[in-house]
């Protein structure tokens, strides 16, 4: 991420909000989103964890392009991610940085294809939350008294489910059905897609609880203040306060929290494809790496470089997501449920 | 009241869970006979289903298994044949609970004690020391502790059993595996519920009257620092559920887990839906205690 990004998207979100900041400062002469990004800047961990999110995604997506613009090459046939070879259970080396596993494949590179996909549904799983939570949270807290009450007690309910039970029973009920589709048995291609959006769509239903809530709170609170009322006796209609007062309002909250939900959602993936619910082979992702290596644990032979470095690369990710988030949280001073 | 109407809600609340377990593991194509070891004639199949009235309409199937569960009883599973539901959940179940109860005293005896000392000793080495690790545990997934402690534990130093569930010594690990995020978690909120704590005026108050610095922290801080802790064992008692599915499955556990991941895959609908059952039971129960215990830690907190 450049400086200049940030500091756009910084610009948009937090604009409106210098109308109600009661706060006064040293810094009160700067705007507030030049305040946020100092603050930001500021942070250690947080600066430090989003370098090392650039650098990951930047070698998530180079690695492909250098093995094709390779391909060929002993290097690129070597570290091919399906590429079967002799060479198994080798242990980290100049050749192969993380071993190679028991089928001989490059440890490394697998690590960088799981992790497309692991962040893929971290990412996408979090904007179905979002979605919901946010439709949720904002109807609920613009909608009157009964709605209101109706859609937070759905929400309560819901906090009360155990989500696992639901995911894994809507991940085999959905997974079976669509597996004796006709149009997918012909295509192993599309299946392996659907396999994905069905799992984004599994865990970002279970996920927005929060994001409703935070959101809910939010809108209600905004509601009763001056500047809306204001808006509100000039005339303006209720779309009108909603798309301009209240929605870019919520927006830096909803971006937190939506930075929060990232991790937990790629834990989860990891978590359900550790038992062989989520990811299915030949696909790969950091929870399918970490069960094959739990698989070769043996008294003989000690494979530590199959745990250690898929798990390695997803904890210090969980991390670096969980700083940025805070950090975030922090520069702007949004006080919500952590 | 308000417990008892509580209690009232959890009823249309299982019939709704039960409800829609059912419609999702009924919709799946497929049946549990599926994948018997030799091909069952389509008679046999039909027999099979006629005997566990797989041939009724859902609805049907559906009254005829909530009318059973009232009497408390889940069922024959469909996958082990031989045995009930409630057979299996009698032999499971204790497994599993002894599992997260241990994991949870785990976090509870190591988090608590940490985050006390961390908040009294805070800004010094102690509390730098102990922040980092509570940090390592929090971030750390169970998926990833496990399969680490194995290999450090069991099969470099050769201290502790792999696997199963045997002995004292085979409960080391998973207990260890299971509770450490927790605990991890668990000293942190009670390191900031002390200093929060410490900084409120009936603290000073007390001080200025001249209590012992002891029966200060014991008796009145203590109490009131908890309440973050409480209000958390709820989440983090479903947490500790969920959490054991990986665990057990690492350490080849028999709990329910795996039963019932097995069901699921399996198509073993009278298991699968009992489970769920079993599992949002014990979890609006299990929240309905912490809620217990909060209010009589807090006086001021009054549920209507």
């Amino acid at each position: 991420m450049s400086d200049g990004k940030v500091d756009s998207s910084q610009l948009r979100v937090d604009g409106p909000n210098s109308s109600d900041r009661s706060t006064v400062d040293p810094q009160a002469s700067m705007s507030p989103a030049k305040r946020a990004w100092r603050r930001f800047r500021r942070n250690r961990p947080a600066l430090f964890s989003t370098w090392f999110l650039a650098i990951l995604l930047v070698l998530v997506l180079a690695w492909p392009l250098a093995l094709k613009v390779a391909s060929g090459s002993a290097w690129a046939k070597s570290h091919a991610p399906e590429q079967l070879s002799d060479n198994q259970f080798h242990p980290p080396s100049a050749q192969h940085w993380f071993g190679t596993d028991e089928h001989g494949r490059d440890v490394l590179s697998r690590v960088l294809y799981g992790a497309q996909i692991s962040l893929l549904v971290g990412f996408v799983g979090a904007l179905v939350s979002l979605i919901i939570g946010v439709l949720w949270g904002a109807i609920a807290g613009s909608a009157g008294r009964t709605l209101d009450d109706i859609m937070m007690r759905i929400v309560d309910v819901l906090y009360s489910v155990p989500s696992i039970i639901f995911v894994i029973v809507l991940l085999t009920t959905v997974g079976e059905t669509l597996k004796r589709m006709p149009a997918i048995k012909s295509s192993p291609m599309m299946s392996k897609d659907l396999r994905l959006f069905i799992l984004f769509v599994c865990l970002g239903a279970v996920s927005w609880l929060t994001m409703a809530r935070i959101v809910r709170g939010q809108v209600l609170s905004l509601r009763s203040r001056p500047f809306v009322d204001a808006s509100r006796a000039l005339g303006a209609s209720p779309s009108r306060i909603l798309t301009r007062h209240i929605i870019p309002n919520v927006f830096s909250v909803v971006i937190v929290y939506l930075t929060l939900t990232v991790p937990s959602i790629v834990l989860y993936e990891s978590f359900l494809s550790f038992l062989g619910l989520g990811i299915q082979p030949p696909m790969a992702s950091w929870g399918t790496l970490l069960s094959e290596g739990v698989e070769q644990i043996n008294a003989i032979r000690i494979y530590w470089w199959l745990i250690v470095f898929p798990g390695g690369v997803l904890v210090s990710t969980l991390l670096a997501l969980n700083f940025l988030g805070d950090g975030l949280r922090d520069a702007w001073d949004v006080k919500g449920q952590s | 009241m308000y417990f008892l109407r509580r209690l009232a809600y959890m009823i249309p609340l299982l019939l709704i869970i039960s409800a829609v377990t059912f419609l999702l593991v009924h919709l799946a194509p497929g049946g549990p006979f599926d994948k018997e070891h030799a091909p069952a004639s389509p008679q046999i199949k039909h027999n099979l289903e006629a005997k566990y009235h797989l041939d009724e309409p859902i609805w049907k199937q559906y009254l005829r298994y909530v009318g059973n569960l009232a009497h408390g009883d889940f069922g024959p599973s469909l996958k082990y044949r031989d045995h009930s539901v409630t057979d299996i959940v009698r032999q499971a179940l204790p497994v599993s609970m002894l599992l997260g109860w241990l994991a949870f005293g785990f976090a509870m005896g190591v988090g608590l004690p940490v985050g006390f000392i961390t908040a009294l000793r805070r800004g010094r080495w102690q509390d730098h020391i102990g922040s980092i690790l509570t940090l390592l545990a929090v971030c750390i997934p169970g998926l990833v502790v496990a399969p680490i402690l194995v290999l450090v534990f069991t099969i470099k130093w050769r201290l502790l059993p792999v696997a199963l569930w045997e002995s004292p010594f085979h409960v080391i690990l998973p207990t260890v595996a299971l509770g450490l995020y927790f605990a991890g978690k668990i000293a942190r909120l009670f390191r900031e519920g002390m200093l929060n704590t410490m900084q409120m005026e009936f603290v000073t108050a007390a001080r200025a009257k001249g209590l012992g610095e002891n029966s200060l922290l014991l008796r009145h801080a203590v109490r009131l620092a908890v309440l973050p802790v409480v209000s958390y064992s709820g989440p983090m008692l479903a947490d500790l559920m969920t959490g054991s599915f990986v665990i057990e499955m690492i350490f080849q556990i028999p709990g329910l887990g795996g039963f019932f991941i097995n069901s699921a895959l399996n198509h073993d609908y009278t298991m699968t839906v009992g489970l769920a059952v079993l599992y949002a039971t014990l979890l609006i129960v299990l929240n309905l205690l912490v809620d217990v215990a909060y209010m009589m830690l807090d006086p001021r907190v009054k549920y209507e």
